[in-house]
């Protein structure tokens, strides 16, 4: 099993279950004892994943990679120590950011339910091409990939959350709005075409929209 | 050893044991007496720059792990001290071992001493010795290095800080005539100063990097690249420039180096540390080997060797691999290995498998209708694991968690009696899942896997919670908490080993002939390995006849004549009766797998379909048709090959010339090429010899950008140079040029002009012939027989091998192997190393019946599949395809070629792809266990409450 194999899911659940930090080792960059040099999609998965925290309002510090060998102790307890204390200034997942436990899990739920898309985006439009952590990290803080991450990633994920709200039960454009720290404009675009495709509905008596 | 008698075939070796003081089959590498032992030694690991205690394990990564007592033991010494002995739980010490004498029979011998560095010491050389921060390579190696003295900091010997300046100094012994040091170039020394620059900066990006060097000799694979990065570095200077140490600064300590420059005369420049890159030289007890295997050597103390197999000694049946051959790196080392590998099987082949038991286990249970039963064995491993963590507590609490129905604690798991254990506890608490507290899974996991098996429970129903190197090591001051983290952590196996499946490893049949793709000196070599050790051998050549480029080459630098040996290796070929040749011959498909491959063969108009189980491609290179200079404009311009030629035909024309410029570097290093040809200033040096040989007087000119004359060649360039072959350095910016003219004494010439960098003037030199050094280049073919084996090119276009130094005659994909220079230019010698090389890896395959393919790869559930094809473009191994289903398009796993990487699992949208024994589901489990026990608790109840509230409702 190779570092590439660890699964965007696998990072969400961790912090679903409350882990305030969640810390990825891979080998060496270029130095694969295969030919497939799967840390890089491990990078790639760090970096794409960092960005939808961002968005969520969690701070991305609490998930960090790095690479290193099997012979490399002292490198790996220098690391490790450091990203503990790094997490520690953080603080607790959520509470720092000011987000309740709820809002939490309802957020990390939202892009969970939105994994299968995600990877498609990855592997279609949200990949480094060079092989070297320079091209890699650039790419992701390019205007480029803000856009690409914006159009294809941004919306699906408000849907997604405003779709997992009204699960629960059926709501107002002005209280999903207020939930979820969006302006009633923003809501009702995203209302629309989720209606459009048929997964919201409009109920004229309560005034609610619901699934 | 003491003594060798007898012959190839049947040799009777004396070997002398020395004492380790430690009983080997006891000791687990635990590092318990290492602790205790009161007697600190300078680290022989780490030059002497750190302290290690008399009884220690060599290294950090040693195999076999296991430690050994140092002269300077207390007991060894004055029989006062036996801490080690009262510490070690496994009974390992035992200070009264003797030295033990054995005599065992082999049928061939093969020497690997390796080499020693150069000890600059002996002559004070750049002051080292004399001054603090003058180190050697080596010293610098281990500075740079995590498991180092300063555990990977770079501290400079006299203040403990970091260097910001540092200066290397090249040819440190090497290249020199004066006594003491070493005529030859050690051919290493370039790029591992280029890597240890690359590693400094990586530490520091800030620090300084200066290195003095003679030539750059960047002439391996990716060598030149790799120079490249080093260069383009901010802060990094490559000076061309000899140098002599100037003065140590009495307070500071710095050193300063007085150095050449074509602009600015002699300067004088301060460096913090000053790193001597020395050479390698011939193993210390290099005359005692000589005495005792009775081989002769060189004039520099390196094995003699025949350049027709520079494996071989003067003794038949003793081998020499690595550089007692001559200064070589790794992946050269590693090459050499295996071949000398292989020769020795030659002798050994009737034998195969003649001491080999098959190992029986008992018949697997199936535990699939089972509840999951799970055993948990925690382990001290001595005191390593229990002086940290409460063990009988973990114990304990292991047995309250799910599943789990028998836990218990260990002195060692990994001690024969503990194995037995583990079987019979499982047998008796009818256990179908076992978890073990202990060590990392790297090096123990085949064991336990091995006792799962002979408990008759399928292997993969094992998960290692590593409780050693994850947490009572790193936490031997915090034992509660290291005791709440072993919790943690054996939690999170049991978790996931309730998800664990029974798999299956596959034995594939293997197909024991070999196929050979292409017929030079590196694929007849191969061929002949193979079939001389009981293997059908098809070997297949493009052309009408065997022999390849060598058919074009006459002489070589080691005096070898080519053609005879050519010839006869074709004989060779021919009479064998193992080895079926195809001419005129073009590969048109190949298929299947690693033991079972089927390729289409089109040969003078006939097609078959030849079954084998290997592929060996030699299909070698080509040389470069120069478009500068003339070529092909003027009949006097000619390539380093077209003139060897000539000499071997006795051109007169050639022979009696006035004068004859050569240039290198054509075709190569420069932007279309971005390599070294590293063949041409050999090739060069070897023509320019022989003219002057031939006709003393004739003027030859040498226009070079580095010599890369590595190794015992560089006696040869000195010899050039001493019989007035001049050597003129030109620059890639300012190349010579060239134009048909007439010189003072009314001859027709070539004119070369160049800058003259020592005169700073344009030179002009009058040719009658010009000799071009055209690069060799990849093979016309490389692209679709790369195709056709699913085998990769680097960026170069040679053919790329599985791993530089891990695997270097191997291609990733399983059972094709690679030698001589399709995949890199080189020399004869070293073509005939690798294709030895490669046959030798070649039949590690073929002299087994079957092979096994790991249970753990990937599976696709169809109905799942959406055909997207993400896991496909994933796939670095081609090992998913479509396949047609009357569901339409799923992808399909071949497992034979899967390697269980799960690249795949991860890209795939829908879940449908799954690398078995690594799951999501299993994962999941595990990451879902991690979370605190309070966590849990508080979870249980919320949930109580709930039901609570729902019960009030109601």
């Amino acid at each position: 099993m190779c570092s590439g194999r660890v699964d965007l899911r696998f990072v969400l659940r961790a912090f679903l279950k409350g882990m305030d930090g969640v810390f990825i080792g891979g080998c060496h960059l270029n130095e694969c004892n295969y030919i497939t040099h799967g840390n890089f999609d491990a990078l790639n998965m760090v970096l794409l994943c960092k960005k939808i925290m961002e968005r969520i309002g969690l701070n991305p510090e609490r998930l960090r990679i790095e690479f290193m060998s099997g012979g490399e102790g002292h490198l790996f307890a220098e690391v490790v120590n450091s990203f503990g204390k790094k997490v520690k200034e953080v603080g607790p997942l959520g509470q720092s950011e000011g987000l309740d436990k709820k809002t939490l899990q309802f957020r990390l739920e939202a892009v969970n339910q939105l994994v299968p898309y995600l990877k498609l985006v990855e592997s279609q439009r949200m990949k480094a091409s060079t092989k070297s952590e320079e091209a890699y990290r650039s790419f992701f803080s390019s205007e480029e990939v803000d856009r690409i991450f914006d159009e294809l990633v941004g919306d699906k994920l408000a849907i997604s959350q405003i779709l997992l709200l009204l699960r629960e039960q059926p709501q107002s454009t002005g209280a999903i709005s207020k939930q979820l720290g969006m302006t009633p404009s923003e809501v009702s675009k995203y209302i629309k075409s989720s209606s459009r495709q048929g997964l919201v509905r409009y109920d004229m008596d309560s005034k609610c929209y619901s699934i | 050893m003491d003594e060798v008698k007898g012959e190839a075939g049947n040799f009777r070796v004396r070997l002398r044991k020395k004492p380790r003081y430690i009983r080997e089959d006891k000791c687990t590498g635990c590092g318990i007496c290492t602790e205790y032992c009161p007697v600190e030694i300078p680290d022989p690991f780490n030059q002497d720059i750190s302290t290690n205690k008399a009884v220690h394990v060599y290294f950090a990564q040693a195999i076999p792990l296991i430690a050994y007592i140092d002269d300077s033991c207390l007991y060894l010494k004055e029989k006062k001290c036996h801490m080690c002995a009262a510490v070690c739980k496994n009974d390992a010490i035992d200070l009264l071992q003797t030295e033990e004498e054995e005599e065992i029979k082999v049928g061939s011998i093969l020497l690997s001493p390796g080499y020693e560095t150069f000890d600059p010491e002996v002559r004070g050389d750049y002051g080292y010795g004399r001054i603090q921060n003058v180190l050697t390579s080596m010293d610098y190696e281990r500075l740079l290095c995590a498991t180092g003295p300063y555990e990977g900091e770079v501290l400079r010997p006299s203040d403990k800080k970091h260097p910001k300046r540092i200066a290397w100094i090249q040819c440190v012994g090497s290249r020199q005539v004066q006594e003491g040091g070493n005529s030859y170039c050690s051919s290493v020394c370039c790029t591992y100063t280029q890597k240890q620059v690359l590693l400094t900066k990586d530490h520091n990006a800030e620090t300084e990097c200066t290195i003095f060097h003679n030539d750059v000799r960047s002439y391996g694979k990716d060598f030149e690249t790799y120079f490249q990065k080093a260069d383009s570095l901010p802060g990094v200077r490559f000076i061309r420039s000899y140098v002599s140490i100037g003065r140590e600064d009495p307070e500071t300590r710095s050193v300063s180096i007085k150095y050449a420059t074509t602009d600015e005369g002699v300067k004088e420049e301060e460096f913090d540390l000053v790193v001597l890159s020395v050479g390698l030289d011939s193993p210390k007890n290099v005359k005692e080997l000589q005495k005792t295997y009775n081989i002769e050597l060189n004039e520099h103390d390196f094995c003699k060797i025949d350049s027709r197999n520079p494996m071989r000694t003067n003794r038949p049946g003793i081998f020499v691999s690595g550089a007692f051959q001559g200064p070589m790196d790794i992946p050269e080392s590693v090459i050499t290995a295996s071949g000398a590998g292989s020769q020795c099987a030659e002798y050994l082949d009737h034998r195969r498998w003649k001491l080999a038991r098959e190992r029986v286990y008992p018949e697997e249970r199936d535990v699939s209708k089972e509840e999951p039963r799970i055993g948990v064995f925690v382990c001290h491993c001595g005191a390593n694991i229990g002086r940290v963590v409460d063990v009988p507590g973990l114990v304990e609490y292991s047995k309250s968690l799910p599943n789990v129905v028998h836990a218990q604690e260990q002195l060692f798991s990994c001690a024969t009696n503990s194995a037995d254990e583990i079987t019979e506890m499982a047998k008796e608490k009818g256990l179908n899942r076992v978890v073990l507290g202990a060590c990392s899974p790297r090096t123990l996991e085949p064991l336990f896997r091995d006792t799962l098996r002979e408990a008759g429970i399928n292997q993969y129903y094992l998960d290692m919670a590593n409780i050693r190197e994850h947490d009572s090591w790193v936490h031997s001051k915090e034992p509660e908490e290291a005791t709440e983290k072993a919790k943690d952590i054996v939690r999170m196996s049991v978790a996931r080993a309730k998800h664990l499946k029974p798999l299956q490893e596959i034995d594939l049949p293997v197909n024991k002939t070999a196929l050979v793709v292409g017929g030079g000196i590196g694929g007849m070599t191969c061929a002949l390995s193979i079939a001389d050790q009981g293997h059908e051998v098809y070997l297949v050549e493009k052309e009408a006849d065997l022999g390849g480029m060598a058919r074009r080459l006459h002489t070589t630098l080691e005096g070898l004549d080519v053609q005879p040996m050519v010839k006869d290796l074709v004989q060779q070929v021919y009479k064998h009766p193992s080895i079926q040749v195809s001419h005129a011959a073009t590969i048109e498909d190949v298929s299947g797998y690693v033991g079972n491959f089927a390729t289409t063969v089109n040969s003078e108009g006939r097609t078959k379909k030849i079954k084998h189980g290997a592929a060996i491609l030699a299909i070698g290179a080509q040389e470069y048709r120069p478009e500068e200079y003339l070529y092909g404009q003027d009949e006097r311009v000619l390539t380093h090959l077209e003139v060897g030629e000539r000499i071997a035909a006795g051109d007169e024309d050639l022979l009696k010339a006035q004068s004859l410029v050569m240039i290198q570097c054509v075709g190569c290093r420069n932007e279309d090429r971005n390599y070294c040809a590293r063949v041409c200033c050999g090739h060069a040096v070897k023509n320019a010899l022989q003219l002057k040989e031939i006709n003393p007087e004739m003027e030859i000119y040498i226009l070079y950008r580095d010599m890369r004359t590595y190794g015992f060649r560089e006696d040869a360039y000195r010899e050039a140079a001493d019989k007035d072959v001049k050597f003129i350095r030109y620059v890639p910016q300012e190349r010579p040029e060239v134009e048909a003219g007439t010189s003072e004494d009314g001859r027709d010439v070539l004119q070369v002009t160049l800058p003259d960098y020592v005169l700073g003037q344009r030179l002009v030199l009058d040719a009658d012939y010009l000799s071009l050094a055209a690069a060799v280049i990849p093979p016309a073919e490389n692209k679709r027989i790369a195709q056709l084996f699913k085998v990769s090119l680097g960026l170069d276009e040679f053919f790329k091998e599985a791993h530089v130094k891990l695997r270097p005659v191997e291609f990733s994909a399983q059972g094709v192997y690679l030698c001589g220079t399709a995949h890199y230019p080189k020399h004869i010698p070293e073509t005939i190393n690798q294709a030895h090389g490669a046959a030798g890896r070649a039949l590690t395959l073929l002299s087994h019946d079957t092979v096994t393919v790991s249970g753990s790869v990937c599976e696709v559930a169809e109905q799942d599949c959406v055909s997207c094809g993400a896991c496909i473009a994933a796939c670095t191994y081609d090992a998913i395809e479509f396949k047609e289903t009357p569901q339409g398009k799923k992808a399909w796993v071949n497992q034979v070629i899967c390697k269980g990487d799960g690249l795949c699992n991860v890209k795939c949208p829908t879940g449908a792809i799954a690398l078995k024994h690594f799951t999501d589901e299993g994962l999941l489990s595990q990451i879902d266990a991690a979370a605190t026990e309070e966590d849990i608790l508080e979870e249980i109840e919320a949930a109580a409450e709930e039901v609570e509230v729902e019960e009030e409702a109601t």
